[in-house]
């Protein structure tokens, strides 16, 4: 009996509702388990794969945990210096103006180091699409005080708390890249729910739809956790999210079809 | 046959780069460099070959430009003067870490820190022992004219995609701003897309189903792997030295004494030896051109026929030490310098040698 149902190959082609996308190499990640990262890059490649748009697809990875977002991504890509996928996503676009171009960074990359380069892409109006995964921490570093960490949480450089006198107030860098008039689509979401995944994915999908019709730059936000850093267990860390972030980060689209929703005004 | 034109040196760099087929040009403001980007903008080549001129935030972010736009395969431009240029090295670094093709010119002014905007050489360690990160080198080439900075856009794009590396033009504020005469080479169409990623096959532009994807990084973190990468940069650096070295003699067939100068320098100097010989001193001129690769062999072959050599720079003694690991210590070697922005005299010059090599 047993043996029966082992033999029985029920993965026939007309079977499948769901895989995993070829366009994610097959190869173990190098992210912490319980971290976002992971579904945030499936996601990512779920729409590029939907889309058909692989051929003509250039990613920018960030240096930070997702410095090796290109050894899991099965699209080219180009790793860029610190802070600086901005720049270099800019003149791809502008040399490779029918291809989407996308940058993957997380918040130290691209709210502290790179601030100039975000800013002036954004505000040039690039046709590309920024990913941006704020998880208020330097991750691959050992757990930092990162521009986005927010009053008085701990981490390795800020081990009584993030003191705000003195450390300087956490970034939103979201809002201020909503003002400028070169952004047609901002907002914020998370990727630790099936809910908030298909929100994600949704955005993601708008933004490169978006790209297609050069309407200026689209930036999406992944609120997310980082449970080696902030010393939880991935539940526990998705909880303490949604208690401390997400008040602070508030989900949900901040600029749409290049107007400001009410709440971000 | 080319076109005949008078120029600035600056926007010899700038017309070349159009006609060269360049892709792309990403600069920021700083004087003694501004025409490049001046002359493109007014010139359109955006109309002409399609090619992008964007001016950048910062040369921070240009350089990273380049590295974006040479990551796809297109062929593409910087220009700055010396503290732009120290802002790159980072990003140089990334170039050369990369293995990518790219051509940036530095107009040299007076330093250190924001110096002066007069023409200087005191850049020649940061463009040729690598002024950023880690065992790197880049092609660095001299223009002593203005047709030579014309020409070098060429030769410089050329040799950046052979050997996949970047390539520096180190010239200063006087070339840059001087106007010449200027032979222009014929237009080169810019390559379509389809040939760039015909020639470009490591290049990061678009997966196509059928292989496997581009990765366009600087990162290993195995040392293994790392030292694997080093080694092979190396043997590069081995192949350029051997294949690429340029330079020029002027007057050296009979020479008792010599100068060995680069750029500006070289043109002082080359009076310097008609007002000397005209004295009834013989000596010649050794120009190196390319001052990576440096032209170690040569130099020693003439320096070593001579009773002394003066080394001419614009800087406080930077290229003598190539010289004089070149030439060996059997023959006298000085340095005369002027720096912060001046220009030294042939007069001056001579009188040097007089002081520092034949009395001395």
């Amino acid at each position: 009996m047993e043996e029966q149902f082992v033999k029985t190959e029920i993965r026939k082609p007309e079977n499948i509702v769901y895989k995993k996308t070829d366009l994610m190499v097959d190869r173990p990640l190098s992210y912490c388990p319980g971290c976002g990262h992971g579904t945030a890059h499936r996601m990512l490649m779920e729409v590029i794969e939907e889309m058909d748009i692989q051929e003509k697809t250039i990613g920018v990875s960030p240096v930070g945990c997702s410095v090796l977002a290109y050894d899991f991504l099965n699209i080219d890509m180009l790793g860029a210096a610190h802070g600086r996928a901005p720049a270099l996503a800019t003149a791809i676009k502008r040399m490779w103006p029918n291809h989407f171009v996308f940058t993957y960074q997380g918040d130290g990359d691209l709210a502290a180091i790179g601030t100039a380069e975000t800013i002036h892409a954004c505000n040039r109006g690039e046709n590309i699409t920024i990913i941006f995964i704020n998880n208020g921490i330097y991750g691959m570093t050992g757990g930092q005080m990162a521009p986005t960490t927010l009053p008085g949480m701990r981490s390795s450089t800020s081990p009584y708390g993030r003191d705000v006198p003195t450390m300087g107030h956490p970034l939103k860098i979201t809002e201020l890249i909503a003002q400028l008039p070169g952004v047609y689509y901002v907002t914020r979401q998370a990727v630790h729910t099936p809910n908030h995944v298909r929100k994600t994915k949704k955005a993601i999908r708008k933004a490169f739809e978006l790209q297609k019709e050069n309407k200026g730059l689209c930036f999406i936000e992944i609120v997310s956790n980082c449970n080696s850093g902030w010393k939880m267990t991935p539940v526990q860390s998705n909880k303490w999210m949604e208690e401390n972030m997400f008040p602070f980060y508030q989900l949900g689209d901040i600029k749409v079809d290049g107007k400001l929703i009410e709440a971000a005004k | 046959m080319g076109e005949l034109r008078l120029m600035k040196g600056n926007e010899a760099i700038a017309e070349a780069a159009i006609r060269a087929g360049c892709d792309g040009y990403f600069g920021y403001p700083i004087t003694p460099q501004s025409e490049v980007m001046e002359y493109l903008m007014a010139e359109k080549p955006f109309e002409r070959t399609g090619m992008v001129v964007l001016q950048a935030e910062s040369e921070t972010a240009s350089i990273n430009m380049l590295y974006g736009g040479a990551g796809t395969g297109k062929m593409v431009l910087t220009s700055s003067s010396s503290p732009g240029i120290s802002l790159m090295q980072e990003g140089i670094s990334y170039l050369a870490g990369a293995e990518l093709p790219a051509l940036i010119v530095n107009i040299v002014r007076g330093g250190p820190g924001l110096g002066t905007i007069q023409p200087s050489q005191a850049d020649y360690f940061q463009a040729v022992k690598g002024g950023g990160h880690g065992d790197y080198k880049m092609i660095v080439l001299a223009p002593a004219s203005v047709q030579e900075m014309c020409d070098h856009v060429k030769l410089g794009f050329d040799k950046a995609f052979e050997y996949r590396t970047p390539v520096m033009i180190l010239s200063d504020g006087a070339i840059g701003q001087m106007m010449e005469k200027v032979v222009l080479f014929d237009q080169i169409p810019r390559r379509t897309d389809e040939e760039v990623i015909k020639q470009c096959p490591w290049a990061s532009n678009g997966r196509p189903k059928t292989r496997n994807h581009n990765i366009i990084t600087s990162l290993d973190l195995d040392p293994a792997g790392q030292e694997r990468v080093n080694l092979k940069l190396q043997e590069k650096y081995r192949q350029i030295e051997r294949n690429e070295v340029l330079y020029e003699e002027i007057q050296c067939e009979d020479a008792e004494y010599l100068f060995v100068a680069f750029g500006l320098s070289a043109r002082i100097c080359q009076k310097a030896t008609d007002l000397a010989r005209a004295k009834g001193i013989r000596v010649g001129l050794f120009r190196p051109i390319t001052l990576f690769p440096f032209p170690a062999m040569e130099v020693s072959n003439v320096g070593n026929r001579v009773k002394g050599i003066l080394v001419v720079e614009m800087n406080a003694g930077q290229m003598i030490e190539d010289v004089k690991l070149s030439v060996g210590c059997k023959v006298k070697i000085e340095h005369f310098g002027r720096f912060g922005g001046i220009i030294p005299s042939p007069d001056e010059v001579v009188k040097a040698l007089e002081q520092k090599i034949i009395g001395g």
